[in-house]
């Protein structure tokens, strides 16, 4: 029953009213688009005014001007050094600051703003250079390492990084609030000299000290900024061989060559650009495609679009090692050994990052100590190798019925797998429960969560196995060796051993690397035969490159990204 | 002049009387209901018959088809890890995989000049070898799709081999069937490439060990099988994911949650929606404004801001798929607008004569309810429904591709969809197919619901 | 008339102090610890960021604290940027989500009147068959796919082209809001499309087109003065929702795009369950939409004058 058919009344098509409403439409459609063009520059005023969005190069390459544009995988929370804990911050802040010692590109530990140093008993000094300056012209000096240090060790500062300075004398018990901040160990004997007492005497101090935390902070300017040091780009000095000349926030960030920098003569660019905040890798390959940035990593499905496009590519182990933690507690299944042994030989690092990851600078994860760790004369790994489980399913389950007896089980009860919300966590945790369920029949249950909610429910103890990483904070084993030590916070699986502790305050306390050396093997050998974890991967990265720009330096310790040695190389 | 032809024709038995029995004609036609009448609407609405179908159509995949397709959505073949639809494959039988040391290189492959093969390139692994290259502090070892054109071409940096004299190397890194080009590239001491590289070609077959065949159920016999015989591995019609889970299955079981979220959401919050809405509208006065001023609260509320709220405030616990917090969230965000739409139809309702005469004539209160006031409001209802359905499938799909959807290992079409985003460029059917399902359904839905509107309720009617 | 707004801006705040309060308990009964960090910290120094952040208070003290924070305009300080005002955070990312849901609605809209017409005036003709079919394309596809296919292609545009014709992704120019202004305001614009058609064919059916016909004016005055405006009215109403809907439902948008939006800021908020700015982008998304309805409630009224009757 339909109503009057509206198409009664319509005009035949080529009738008068048609044509004029044609035309009518035409006129409508270029006003449209006047109209919007005219919105998108009054729009594109008003936000100006709002923000400071610069109008950056577009080029990934500016030849003309000598800089480069890249990008940030997120926007740094701040770029105050005693605050700063993650990897964005700390790469920014390598370029735009310089602490004491430095890396350089070769990895190797130079000076920075120290000339020498040297390590006498407990005590370790530092004789500054007298080049050095704040991007104000004023010298850097040791009182500012001495504010800076003393600062972010203050509980009301509550630096979550000011462990890394327990090393020196009372600072543990200053950063408590048992002693007062002066009788820390750090002392700027005059503006040139910096005396730092260590409450024991150890190998590695000057490693540690080109950590971020360690950088300087000028004191008058610290003050005077009233809270927002390091919010924005002129909330902060600099003293590094760039500095920061404009901060959106989410959006970009600009870096210029820094004239007041002592070595300044090494820097060859004089600018560069992060004009994109972004970790989605698919919006970084489309930009990198598109010639607006330098560099891009890549994702295992963008690995044959490269290849395709002929790009230069490069892997760079970054570092972290990830794994998967037990729960220890004597009240979780995961305490029992036998349990432990089982899944521990049926879990296969090498189908992992085979079959699952699919990107190459990714290793099997074999131990806590990733392979590019420093012992004695070579690398850790190649003068202690480390024992690694095959699988073997046969063995797993005669494994996993002793578990059960001693537990008086017939069948196990589900295990919760505590993991990230990121899809390479969700994934993983995927795989895994398909390999502990076809292997052993054991079911594992999935608990993704987001950052917060997972580290409460790691240090609640709320899980079973957690899916865990470690980077690395200085270039020494016990970054990571010290992480099974039973006073350690980070500990999440509650992991007591007496034996470990013990190699752990060998490791910590000795001025011998060989003994140290020894120590960390031993903490390899007792992890593996207690299973206290499952190493899972080596994190790494395939990376492009443009073409013509050179110089370009990924470091595991520092900035993950070094810029600081580029050139543009205008020939290629 | 000629006469009047009828009174010509007029004869005396036409002007007889007639007899008593005769009735008047019968002009009634069968009576049909305001059920019928739109379902004969719909009927000829021949966009909205087809929807119909492709929903039941969609139904009989989400609940028949597992019982005809019997693949767990979550079982990982590894072997084929995201295949393109097609036809089953085969595979070569092997001995299970040890570790190569460099050593005894298989008969055939001898160590040639240069890089060369050390056995038959396999999906399980590729072993290389190569001769000694002047000036190399260590090696790098790429690995390309494309044939090389120079030293900046060659592809993916798989390994660098620090130690200069260890001169092989074994490639485990996703292998799949076809045409790989290996080349060694010597490096200096800083790690910069001295230019030096040499390449080989290497033809991989698909092959798989025995215990794969074993566990995965691929052959009667497995003990039977010798290195060099053939098995057929599982069929996946319509590919697999990255995980190399079925596709078919996976979104058999990832309309389960869609339909399951994008149907009953509505559901609930529509039923709810008519209830306050009813008892406002009727009861009238003062708790009515009450009410409705609670649901203009809810209104206001930024719906996606809340939505994702609320998936954190729940908490999916361990195990849990975050179906249920999802569809809490939806009802608790959802409801007013149709609480409003059926207050307004009630109100009105009420004030039409024949609602009026009805209770002058005493009809009572339950008869008012029974006989006008939902029949007159369940068009609109079901109109609603059906519109709130594609609506709840974007939204769930919506919050699992920013990662606040559904738990792992859960599947939805949403979820399916922010995972084949990533690979669209190499494995297009990993988007194409949940993307296509979300379409499909979201357009079925939206043209039901158009031809609904047209049956069920003239002041609605669209003039399409 | 100022009493009905007075009243409805008294309604609008009771409803942002609902708004409010249901963001104050939701975001104190979520588990997790936005103080925790990759590295275990001490008891003291969690003791001091407790007491800085105020969440060693009793709960109903913290509310009222929040609540009076809020009448002076202040949400705090964010937690995972501890040197930034949540305020700040929003004045600077706000302008650019606003900005891209105001495009994407005028694009949506004007786009929608267009093709809208064009398919009433092409009825079952090729024109009106080509617009329906990506009209329902616009309708069923989501808005990611869509995201992301316009991407890759503008980028393969570029590429073939040899030069960049409009930047595939960022902020801060007129090209950069081009293509995420498109893609945000498409399926707005198909639904506005649909509208447009189905009113512009009962506007041309309809006895005053028939009379203004008869009267014999002039075409183009009976488009464009009847037809056209009359066509229009249903699509503006529609434009309020539209907004608010649009402008909080960028975040997507703002994801593959890398826009500095506040919607993509919330979302990193949400997974570092950084409280401050969760409540404090909450209860600003949604007083801007409260106050944007009355706003578009009472111009309707005043363009209308069958509206302001009531």
């Amino acid at each position: 029953m339909k109503q009057e058919d509206p198409s009664d009344f319509v005009q035949a098509p080529g009738d008068r009213l048609t044509r004029a409403a044609g035309k009518q439409l035409a006129v409508y459609g270029v006003a449209a688009v006047l109209l919007l063009t005219a919105a998108m520059f009054l729009l594109n005023a008003l936000a100006g005014l709002t923000s400071s969005a610069a109008g950056m190069s577009r080029m990934a390459v500016d030849v003309e001007n000598n800089t480069i544009t890249s990008y940030l995988r997120q926007e740094p929370p701040q770029m105050n050094s005693m605050l700063a804990t993650d990897a964005v911050s700390g790469m920014v802040l390598a370029h735009v600051m310089e602490g004491l010692l430095r890396y350089d590109q070769y990895g190797e530990l130079v000076g920075g703003v120290a000339e020498r140093w040297q390590l006498e008993g407990n005590t370790m000094t530092f004789w500054l250079r007298d080049d050095a300056r704040w991007s104000n012209g004023e010298p850097v000096t040791a009182h500012d390492f001495e504010f800076a240090w003393k600062n972010l060790l203050s509980p009301s500062v509550g630096s979550q990084y000011a462990f890394i300075l327990y090393p020196i004398l009372n600072a543990e018990q200053a950063n408590n609030g048992e002693v007062p901040i002066d009788d820390v160990g750090i002392n700027a004997v005059d503006d040139r000299t910096l005396v730092v007492t260590l409450a024991t005497p150890i190998a590695y101090f000057d490693r540690m000290v080109a950590f971020v935390t360690y950088l300087p902070a000028n004191e008058a300017f610290y003050r005077q900024t009233d809270g927002r040091y390091g919010a924005d780009a002129d909330e902060m000095l600099y003293n590094g061989p760039f500095m920061m000349t404009s901060w959106v926030h989410g959006a970009s960030m600009r870096l210029e060559k820094n004239p007041y920098y002592w070595d300044a003569d090494r820097i060859r660019l004089d600018a560069i650009n992060f004009a994109h905040m972004t970790s989605d890798s698919s919006t970084l390959l489309n930009l990198f495609k598109d010639n607006q940035i330098v560099m891009a990593d890549l994702g295992s499905e963008m690995l044959e679009e490269a290849m395709l496009q002929g790009w230069s590519l490069n892997q760079f182990m970054e570092g972290t090692v990830f794994y998967t933690d037990f729960n220890h507690r004597p009240e979780r299944l995961t305490a029992n050994l036998n349990l432990r042994k089982a899944m521990a030989l049926v879990h296969d690092s090498g189908e992992l990052v085979n079959k699952v990851i699919k990107l190459p600078g990714y290793l099997p994860g074999k131990s806590l100590f990733p392979v590019w760790l420093p012992g004695v004369d070579d690398n850790f790994r190649e003068e202690y190798p480390a024992p690694v489980y095959q699988r073997d399913v046969a063995q797993a389950r005669v494994y996993l019925q002793r578990a059960l007896d001693e537990l008086g089980l017939d069948r196990l009860p589900p295990l919760v797998l505590l993991t990230g919300d990121t899809p390479v966590s969700r994934i993983q945790a995927e795989y895994y429960q398909e390999v502990f369920k076809r292997n052993l029949d054991i079911d594992l249950v999935i608990d993704a969560q987001i950052f917060r909610q997972r580290l409460e429910k790691m240090t609640a103890g709320d899980f079973d196995l957690v899916a865990a990483g470690w980077g690395p904070d200085y270039n020494d084993p016990l970054t990571f060796g010290d992480l099974y030590a039973s006073w350690n916070l980070n500990n999440r699986g509650r992991y007591s051993n007496p034996a470990l502790d013990a190699q752990v305050r060998i490791a910590q306390n000795s001025l011998d690397m060989t003994e140290r050396m020894r120590a960390f093997a031993e903490i390899q050998r007792i992890i593996h035969e207690d299973v206290v974890m499952m190493p899972d991967y080596e994190r790494g990265y395939v990376y492009v490159t443009h073409p013509q720009v050179r110089g370009i330096v990924r470091h595991v310790i520092g900035a993950e990204t070094d810029f600081t040695n580029a050139w543009i190389d205008a020939g290629e | 002049m000629e006469k009047n032809p009828i009174i010509r024709r007029l004869r005396p038995e036409d002007l007889a009387a007639l007899s008593g029995q005769s009735s008047a004609p019968v002009l009634v036609r069968p009576s049909r209901s305001y059920w019928q009448d739109a379902w004969g609407r719909l009927k000829a609405n021949k966009r909205a018959l087809v929807s119909l179908y492709i929903i039941i159509g969609l139904l009989v995949f989400t609940f028949i088809g597992p019982l005809v397709w019997q693949v767990d959505p979550a079982l990982q073949d590894i072997d084929q890890i995201s295949v393109a639809p097609g036809a089953d494959r085969g595979a070569i039988v092997v001995d299970a995989f040890e570790a190569w040391d460099g050593q005894a290189p298989a008969p055939g492959f001898a160590a040639g000049d240069g890089l060369s093969l050390a056995g038959q390139p396999t999906t399980q692994s590729v072993k290389l070898q190569w001769q000694d290259m002047a000036g190399a502090d260590s090696y790098l070892v790429y690995r390309n799709n494309f044939v090389p054109d120079n030293v900046n071409t060659l592809g993916l940096p798989l390994m660098q081999i620090s130690d200069p004299s260890q001169r092989f190397y074994e490639d485990r890194l996703d292998l799949r069937p076809g045409t790989y080009y290996y080349s060694v590239a010597a490096l200096d001491a800083f790690d910069q490439r001295t230019g030096d590289y040499q390449t080989v070609v290497a033809d991989v077959i698909r092959v798989i060990t025995v215990n794969e065949v074993r566990t995965r159920n691929l052959v009667d016999d497995p003990d039977a099988l010798r290195p060099g015989d053939e098995v057929r591995l599982s069929w996946h019609p319509l590919g697999t994911d990255y995980l190399g889970r079925d596709m078919l299955a996976r979104l058999m079981a990832g309309a389960r949650v869609s339909l399951f979220i994008g149907l009953l959401a509505p559901l609930f919050f529509v039923a709810f929606g008519v209830i306050y809405g009813a008892t406002s509208g009727f009861v009238g006065g003062r708790l009515d404004s009450v009410m409705m001023r609670f649901a203009d609260f809810v209104v206001a509320l930024p719906f996606l801001l809340f939505m994702i709220l609320f998936q954190v405030v729940f908490g999916i616990g361990p195990g849990e798929s975050g179906i249920i917090p999802m569809l809490v969230a939806l009802i608790i965000l959802s409801w007013p607008a149709t609480a409003r739409l059926v207050r307004g139809q009630i109100l009105q309702i009420r004030e039409e004569a024949y609602v009026s005469a009805a209770r002058l004539l005493g009809a009572s209160q339950n008869y008012l309810i029974l006989r006008h006031m939902i029949p007159n409001t369940l068009g609109v209802i079901l109109v609603t429904l059906t519109f709130a359905v594609p609506a709840a499938i974007f939204t769930e799909a919506f919050l699992s591709f920013i990662g606040m959807g559904v738990a792992p290992p859960t599947a939805s079409w949403g979820s399916m969809c922010n995972e084949g985003l990533k690979t669209m460029l190499t494995h297009p059917h990993e988007l194409i197919f949940p993307a296509a399902m979300i379409s499909i359904t979201v357009l079925a839905f939206n043209l039901l619901g158009d031809g609904l509107r047209d049956a069920l309720d003239a002041k609605m009617r669209s003039t399409e | 008339m100022l009493w009905y707004t007075l009243k409805r801006l008294l309604q609008g705040v009771i409803t942002v102090w609902f708004i409010a309060t249901a963001t104050f308990i939701g975001m104190h009964n979520v588990p997790g610890d936005p103080l925790s960090g990759e590295r275990a910290t001490n008891a003291a120094i969690r003791a001091n960021l407790e007491a800085r952040y105020g969440l060693d208070r009793p709960v109903t003290e913290q509310y009222f604290i929040y609540m009076r924070n809020m009448l002076r305009g202040d949400f705090g300080i964010s937690y995972t940027q501890q040197n930034r005002e949540v305020n700040d955070i929003i004045r600077e990312h706000f302008p650019v989500s606003a900005t891209l849901g105001v495009l994407a609605v005028l694009f949506a809209a004007l786009g929608g009147i267009l093709f809208g017409a064009l398919t009433a005036l092409f009825r079952n003709r090729l024109p009106d068959y080509i617009i329906m079919f990506l009209v329902i394309l616009g309708i069923s596809v989501p808005s990611f796919v869509f995201a992301a296919l316009g991407q890759l292609s503008l980028v393969n545009i570029n590429s073939v082209l040899g030069f960049s014709v409009l930047p595939v992704a960022g902020w801060g120019s007129v090209s950069h809001m081009l293509l995420p202004a498109l893609v945000l305001g498409l399926g707005t614009m198909a639904y506005m499309t649909r509208l447009m058609r189905s009113s512009m064919l009962e506007v041309m059916s309809s006895d005053y087109i028939r009379t203004a016909k008869a009267k014999g004016l002039s075409p183009t005055r009976i488009f464009s003065r009847h037809q056209l405006r009359n066509a229009a009215l249903p699509v503006i109403t529609v434009l309020g929702p539209a907004i608010a809907a649009i402008t909080t439902g960028g975040f997507v948008v703002e994801l593959v795009f890398a826009i500095p939006g506040l919607g993509r800021y919330f979302v990193q908020a949400v997974q570092q369950l950084d409280y401050t700015v969760i409540m404090g982008t909450t209860v600003f998304y949604g007083a801007f939409l409260v106050f944007m309805v009355i706003l578009v409630d009472l111009v309707y009224g005043w363009i209308d004058p069958r509206v302001r009757l009531q």
